[in-house]
């Protein structure tokens, strides 16, 4: 199910703003990738390249190529609605539809794409999705209630139900966490974890120790000055992007002396 | 009085030793005060002009309004501080405003329905002046109301679909020039005085149908023209008011572009959309001068055929029976004014309805 993600010379523009330059890397199935860097380095512009969602923005484009297993999403006979349905997205501002009840927003994905569902499908759906969410038990006695009507860390969650209820290959997470307490921030990092023994994980996270324990493999992403692109500057397994990193600009920046 | 209410005979605020270090208390007027000195205001003010000989109610409103106003500042100033007096008078200030902003609106609706309930009733609803000399003692409206509603509702099937796909397009698909050309003309629409709607589209049925043609459908096309732009207008700040996140949560979902317009952003703005469109139904709903032009203006009988013949409508007929000026015109004209308010009011009513229903649930 889950898929390994192959990046190789990848260039974002924003018009003709170059934002983010030549980034390849490979992110392993069945595993957590952690992007981290400063802000404005490029990490989430290049996260929503992943599943085509910076085409979203006007004059957003890329070059280069990124492989979902052997398919070039960016091939010319590409779907970007399909690379969509395969290449799942939670976002950093739990954003539940307000016009939906907790049932609807988790089969959100099957029935605004007006798939048939079995009231038995949709039931089954919705609570292996929650489940799957740790939100289960929480909800289980008001589904029928508005998802906006949630706590901040529930509706994460139940974006996170909805995201896997479409069950894709690869889910991409944009600082899922740094709306949120330290509660509902280690809910999240216990499912990153279980969600990891079927889907490749990417996720972006400002915060360290985050990214230390959820994430197998860590990027650092740094830009050389304002105006400049941002850049890949290091991956490699995140215990030894943590304890001995190759480049003097990735330890500057983990332990917090950065210029 | 509670503990923290001093009369200015106890002193004002920093006055002796106690006040200097209690800075956070200051004297305040009971919660009695402003309604006593408005009454004490009125009543001086009326004795004071009756005193005169020059006793009457603008008069003595006007007065209390100034008195009312020198006294509470001097009693909070006195009693409490400069701050608190400034935010007293400010607060007095914006009460007559709003007293001012209520007062041809109240007398409007007063008068309306002093004059219009004389003559509205069973039989005044529901005939038609077929028949009927202008100033013979009977006759209705019927054939008004049908003509309003009809040509009312072709208005809206014209003008809701192009304006909320218009809308649509600027929102979600426009850039560019196009955009901004279509919102540029938006606006010059939105500034047409109806009575060159209603020129437009006499000019128009002239080329096509020939001269003479008067029809309901003429009438719904001229306030179509007016309409539209309204509707855009509103719309579009609907449309540009539901997050942007929304839109990106369908997508990631795998949701083309276009479900995701119907299906999630539609219905979000749901609620503005259907008071923006019924607001411009409102707006359009009372206009005479292009009907006059474009449905004719002396329909007597009933006429339900939009494409056939001329039309009356309510504003038209007022306006007919007020210019015929007979004591029963009048009256006819007053009670058919009362028809058009509730026939508007009920509009609203709809409209809060609605929005009420369709509005986004928290369900807390």
């Amino acid at each position: 199910m889950a898929k390994r993600i192959d990046v190789s010379g990848l260039h974002v523009y924003y018009g003709d703003f170059l934002a983010v330059e030549d980034v390849s890397m490979t992110i392993e199935p069945r595993s957590v990738t952690a992007f981290i860097g400063s802000s404005g380095c490029g990490k989430s512009t290049f996260l929503r390249t992943l599943n085509r969602m910076h085409e979203v923005t006007p004059g957003a484009r890329v070059e280069g190529k990124v492989m979902l297993d052997d398919m070039d999403i960016y091939g010319p006979d590409v779907d970007p609605v399909q690379v969509r349905r395969e290449i799942g997205m939670v976002f950093q501002k739990a954003n539940p539809f307000p016009t939906m009840s907790i049932y609807d927003n988790v089969i959100a994905g099957a029935k605004l794409n007006n798939k048939r569902l079995s009231k038995a499908q949709a039931d089954e759906i919705v609570e292996r999705s929650l489940r799957g969410a740790n939100l289960w038990e929480e909800v289980k006695d008001r589904l029928n209630k508005p998802g906006a009507g949630l706590s901040g860390g529930q509706q994460q969650r139940l974006c996170i139900a909805r995201a896997t209820a479409v069950e894709p290959t690869v889910l991409l997470m944009d600082e899922p966490c740094s709306a949120l307490d330290p509660i509902s921030t280690l809910a999240i990092e216990d499912l990153i974890h279980k969600l990891k023994e079927n889907y490749t994980i990417v996720i972006v996270t400002h915060n360290m120790q985050q990214a230390a324990r959820v994430s197998d493999q860590t990027a650092f992403f740094n830009l050389a000055g304002t105006g400049k692109p941002g850049k890949l500057i290091e991956m490699d397994e995140t215990n030894k992007i943590f304890t001995k990193p190759e480049k003097q600009e990735t330890e500057n920046y983990i332990t917090g002396r950065f210029g | 009085m509670t503990t923290t209410t001093r009369t200015p005979s106890t002193g004002a605020p920093g006055d002796g030793p106690a006040q200097r270090q209690p800075r956070l208390l200051s004297g305040s007027l009971p919660r009695f005060a402003p309604p006593a000195v408005l009454v004490a205001a009125a009543l001086v003010s009326a004795g004071v002009l009756a005193a005169l000989g020059a006793f009457s109610w603008p008069g003595t409103a006007v007065l209390t309004a100034l008195l009312y106003l020198v006294a509470i500042v001097i009693a909070s100033t006195a009693a409490e501080n400069a701050r608190k007096a400034k935010d007293r008078l400010v607060t007095g200030v914006v009460y007559i405003c709003f007293a001012l902003a209520m007062l041809p609106l109240l007398s409007l609706l007063s008068t309306v329905l002093i004059n219009g309930l004389e003559r509205l009733d069973g039989y005044f609803l529901t005939v038609s002046m077929n028949g009927v000399t202008p100033s013979m003692d009977a006759g209705g409206v019927y054939h008004a109301i049908v003509g309003t509603v009809a040509i009312t509702l072709l208005a809206a099937l014209i003008s809701i679909p192009i304006g909320l796909f218009t809308a649509i397009y600027l929102v979600e698909y426009g850039k560019g020039r196009l955009a901004k050309a279509i919102t540029f003309f938006v606006d010059v629409m939105t500034g047409i005085p109806s009575i060159v709607a209603g020129l437009f589209v006499v000019a128009l049925w002239m080329m096509v149908f020939g001269p003479g043609e008067t029809n309901g459908a003429a009438g719904a096309v001229s306030l179509a023209v007016l309409m539209i732009p309204v509707v855009v207008r509103s719309s579009e700040e609907m449309l540009r008011l539901v997050p942007n996140e929304l839109r990106e949560a369908s997508y990631a979902l795998g949701v083309p572009k276009w479900l995701t317009i119907v299906k999630v952003v539609l219905p979000t703005a749901i609620a503005g959309l259907t008071t923006g469109i019924m607001l411009a139904l409102a707006r359009v709903i009372g206009e005479t001068a292009p009907l006059v032009l474009t449905a004719g203006s002396s329909a007597v009988a009933i006429n339900w055929n939009l494409f056939d013949g001329q039309m009356m409508s309510l504003p038209v007929f007022i306006y007919a029976q007020v210019r015929m000026g007979g004591a029963i015109n009048m009256e006819r004209a007053w009670a058919a004014a009362l028809t058009l308010i509730v026939i508007v009011m009920l509009l609203f009513l709809a409209a809060r309805l609605i929005s009420r229903f369709f509005a986004p649930k928290l369900g807390r």
